[in-house]
């Protein structure tokens, strides 16, 4: 391996985690969204607030560290990304300042009147975000970042595979906010939430999992070298997302929440690296090759430096964070 | 003449790119410091109260942590996303700069996300973690967050530290070679830099706390609340304020050795006079300066060290390589100003208390403390202008000319238009959210309320 592609692994890790964590804080807000009036949707809301309170701002820092990762280890491609998908990357990053801001103020608004519109906005943001970052997933892998010149400012994303993209990311955060939120429902022995969480979450799972193997279909014509990796190198991921997927959906009729928790991430994890598996050894699709992209070596040397820091002080703490939102004072939600 | 209007005055023959993007640049990070203070010095300061009510079993002290903590919630969320957007826009504004020197001083932002890291965590672990871990560990969380807000603190200002002093690579042909990254991020300057600005958050903060304490006082309510609530911020902003002189003063010493055209529009100098006098006021129009107030020798021994070393004057600075004087000029004389009352306050405040005498019974002083946490906020905006107007026409000192930096995407005054529509919004919500926290902390209501306005008990109870 060489040090280009080990730090291109730990920005992907990166990915992958920033899909897992900061994506079921971003679809809780579909949850939230369809929790219905102010009155029948207030357990809900509570749980969600109880859930994802803690740990949103960790999670979210999943996407600095990408970011920042990508443009110190391949500056010429983050150029050329942002150069050709600048309107889906600002409307990504509206759909986050709008979440974290109106989260926050909901939290601690005066009265209902104003809670209600920082909950609808933070609700609206929250499928934004994932949305175009789906959309921006699609646009690099379908090949449309040319690394001279700027590629079309609307035409590059508002494809087949950035729609689906977008989709896919959106349904696959729900499903996930859904897993985990029955869970915690589950846990706080909340019965009716718990039967209302996981009927629509399966739903979302049904749907989500029918969109991502139709989408195979029109792929094939609009990203072929994806495609070509998805059925090659990548077909094993796709085939345990497949069967991780059915059997969160089980376990969740089975009330299995533990379980189902696993297997979900397990699925969706199993989609992110199956992408990213498809369309190596680019970085951006049929344009620039990760090798080509790499910066000075010493500074991927110094990020490696980081990347360990990271290990030994950010995932223990991690861990420690999510260990104790899982302990029985957490799950109460008197805060 | 506002920023505007001077940028625009620049602005001959620029990249379409460049003017939307000083004022994006301006505008976002503006407003993401006032916020990144918060992250760096509140920690702290929720320490002590939190120490005090658990270890002395001050139920008032306690009081304040937790309420601190709740408001440190919402401006750490702002911080956060602002932050954020950033992260976004040093790629989007500047491809010039990150497209040439991303992997030179890339290495301080991917220590600062680390930073961050370790801030959110605990955040969390703190914000949610009251009554549900053991008391004397939930206050230990507090101790990674003040540590990294620190750190973070030293790691940005190490890219804007490096800005005004750049090493760690050369130039050969037009091409970046020898590229060293740790020493880009310990270049010369940054520990004075970071210094500064360190202490600058501690004002900062502690002036705008024990602002919010002086008004409640003024207003009536003298408790030992807030008696408790203006004491331990103001000891903070104290200390630092009588520290930030001297250490501004170094700083200063630094800028007269790297970059003396920045030097000279800080003390307009339109030409080198030896000794140089302290200029106080006054504009640079047409060439002359004029409705200025000079103190003889003043100018050479405060920003030289010496008796007769002059300050370089602009009159050997090539035009096209001076900053717009009048801005810089004003700017850090406005810094220094405010600068320098607040020290006097700080210290005028520690000497009457101990001859005797509490100047918090004295209307007058209330109504100082309660403009001191604005004119803090106002010397941080200042200060960043004087450096960062200052350091023009470059953007990387003497290696890349700011428009060299900018792109060709006019597009980006529909950004800047958006941004000032959401920060708007933004700031809004926060004033309108922090003032019905406090508005329900009067009226004794202690738990806010989750997480979308009444109790749950109260929609039960409410009439159907
Ligand atoms: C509460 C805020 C505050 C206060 C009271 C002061 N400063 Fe300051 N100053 C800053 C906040 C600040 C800052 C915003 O934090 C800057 C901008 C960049 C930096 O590193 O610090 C700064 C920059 C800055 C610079 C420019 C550094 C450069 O361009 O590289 C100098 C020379 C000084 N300061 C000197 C002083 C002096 C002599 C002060 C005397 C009272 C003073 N400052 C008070
Ligand atoms: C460490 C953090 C900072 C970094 C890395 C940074 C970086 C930059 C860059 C790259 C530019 C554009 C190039 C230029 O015009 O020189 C700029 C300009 C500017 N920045 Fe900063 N900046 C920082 C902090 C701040 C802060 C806190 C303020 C707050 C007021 C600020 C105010 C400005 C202004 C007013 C300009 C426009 C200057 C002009 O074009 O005349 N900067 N900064
Ligand atoms: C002098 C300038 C700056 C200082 C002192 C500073 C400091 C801080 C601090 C202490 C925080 C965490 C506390 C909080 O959330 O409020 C923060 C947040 C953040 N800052 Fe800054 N910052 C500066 C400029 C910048 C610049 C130029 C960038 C990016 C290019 C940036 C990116 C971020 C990001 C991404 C976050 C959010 C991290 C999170 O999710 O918690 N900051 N900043």
């Amino acid at each position: 391996m060489t040090l280009a592609l080990v730090v291109a692994a730990a920005m992907f890790v990166g990915i992958l985690a920033y899909a897992l964590f900061g994506g079921a804080d971003f679809g809780s807000g579909f949850y939230d969204l369809t929790a219905g009036g102010s009155r029948g949707g207030a357990a809900l809301r509570t749980q969600i607030d109880h859930s994802i309170g803690p740990v949103w701002e960790a999670n979210h820092v999943w996407l600095v560290y990408v970011l920042v990762i990508w443009w110190t280890a391949f500056p010429t491609a983050f150029a050329a990304t942002m150069n050709t998908l600048i309107i889906p990357m600002l409307l990504a990053l509206l759909g986050i300042v709008l979440r974290g801001a109106s989260f926050v103020f909901r939290k601690y608004a005066a009265t209902l009147a104003q809670a209600r519109v920082f909950g609808i906005v933070f609700a609206g943001s929250s499928l934004i975000t994932p949305f175009f970052l789906g959309a921006v997933v699609g646009a690099i892998a379908s090949g449309r970042v040319p690394i001279e010149g700027r590629g079309d400012l609307i035409g590059s994303w508002v494809t087949p595979t950035s729609i689906i993209g977008g989709v896919v990311a959106v349904g696959t955060c729900s499903f996930l906010a859904g897993v985990f939120l029955v869970a915690d429902a589950a846990r706080a022995g909340s019965v009716d939430l718990e039967h209302r969480l996981r009927r629509t979450t399966i739903g979302v799972g049904v749907a989500t999992g029918m969109i991502v193997l139709g989408a195979l279909v029109p792929l094939r014509d609009d990203a072929p070298t994806l495609v070509e990796g998805l059925q090659g190198r990548a077909a094993p991921l796709v085939v345990v997302s497949a069967l991780a997927g059915l059997g969160t959906l089980l376990l969740l009729g089975g009330r299995r929440y533990a379980a189902a928790r696993v297997t979900a991430v397990v699925a969706v994890a199993a989609v992110v690296a199956g992408w990213g598996v498809g369309q190596y050894p680019w970085m951006l699709v049929d344009e620039l090759r990760i090798e080509e992209a790499a910066g000075a070596s010493a500074t991927l040397e110094a990020l490696l430096v980081v990347v360990g820091l990271a290990g030994v002080l950010v995932l223990p703490s991690l861990a420690y964070l999510y260990r104790l939102t899982q302990t029985e004072p957490w799950a109460h939600s008197s805060h | 003449m506002t920023l505007l209007e001077v940028s625009l005055a620049l602005a001959t023959d620029e990249p379409a790119g460049l003017l939307p993007a000083r004022e994006q640049m301006a505008l976002s990070l503006g407003w993401h410091i006032v916020l990144a203070c918060f992250g760096v010095a509140l920690p702290t300061m929720i320490f002590v109260f939190h120490w005090r009510g658990l270890y002395r079993d001050d139920a008032v002290a306690l009081g304040l942590a937790k309420r601190w903590g709740k408001v440190s919630a919402v401006l750490f969320a702002i911080g956060a996303v602002s932050g954020t957007v950033l992260s976004f826009e040093m790629g989007l504004l500047w491809p010039g700069l990150m497209g040439t020197f991303g992997d030179v001083i890339g290495l301080p932002f991917a220590f600062e996300g680390l930073s961050f890291f370790i801030e959110a965590i605990f955040l969390g672990i703190y914000l949610y973690g009251w009554g549900r871990i053991p008391p004397k560990r939930h206050l230990l969380m507090l101790i990674p967050m003040g540590f990294s807000g620190i750190a973070g603190t030293f790691f940005i200002l190490s890219v804007n530290a490096w800005m005004n002093d750049p090493t760690g690579f050369r130039i050969v042909g037009g091409e970046v070679v020898d590229i060293n990254p740790w020493a880009a991020m310990f270049n010369d300057q940054v520990w004075l830099q970071f210094l500064h600005m360190w202490v600058a958050a501690f004002m900062v903060v502690g002036f705008v706390m024990a602002s919010v304490y002086a008004v409640g006082i003024l207003r009536g309510r003298d408790d030992s609340h807030h008696r408790l609530g203006f004491k331990v911020p103001f000891a903070f902003a104290s200390v630092a304020a009588v520290a930030q002189p001297l250490v501004g003063h170094v700083l200063g010493l630094r800028v007269a050795a790297t970059q003396p055209a920045k030097l000279a529009a800080f003390e307009l100098a339109a030409e080198t006079e030896s000794p140089s006098p302290l200029r106080i006021g006054g504009l640079l129009i047409d060439g002359e300066v004029r409705y200025n107030f000079d103190i003889p020798y003043l100018g050479s021994i405060i920003a030289r060290n010496s008796f007769t070393k002059p300050v370089q004057g602009l009159d050997t600075i090539p035009l096209e390589d001076q900053p717009p004087i009048n801005i810089v000029h004003l700017a850090f004389q406005g810094m220094v100003g405010i600068g320098t009352l607040l020290a006097l306050a700080a210290v005028a405040y520690w000497l009457m208390r101990w001859r005797g005498r509490d100047l918090l019974e004295r209307r007058w002083w209330l109504r100082f403390v309660a403009l001191a946490g604005p004119l803090a906020v106002v010397a941080l905006e200042l200060g960043w202008i004087a450096t960062e107007v200052g350091r023009q026409p470059w953007v990387v000192y003497g290696v890349m000319r700011t428009t060299e930096a900018a792109g060709e995407n006019s597009g980006l005054w529909w950004l800047l238009g958006a941004t000032v529509v959401v920060y708007g919004a933004m700031t809004a919500g926060a004033v309108v959210v922090l003032r019905s926290m406090a508005h329900r902390w009067r009226s004794g209501e202690e738990d806010l309320p989750s997480p979308y306005g009444p109790h749950l008990a109260d929609v039960e109870r409410a009439p159907r």
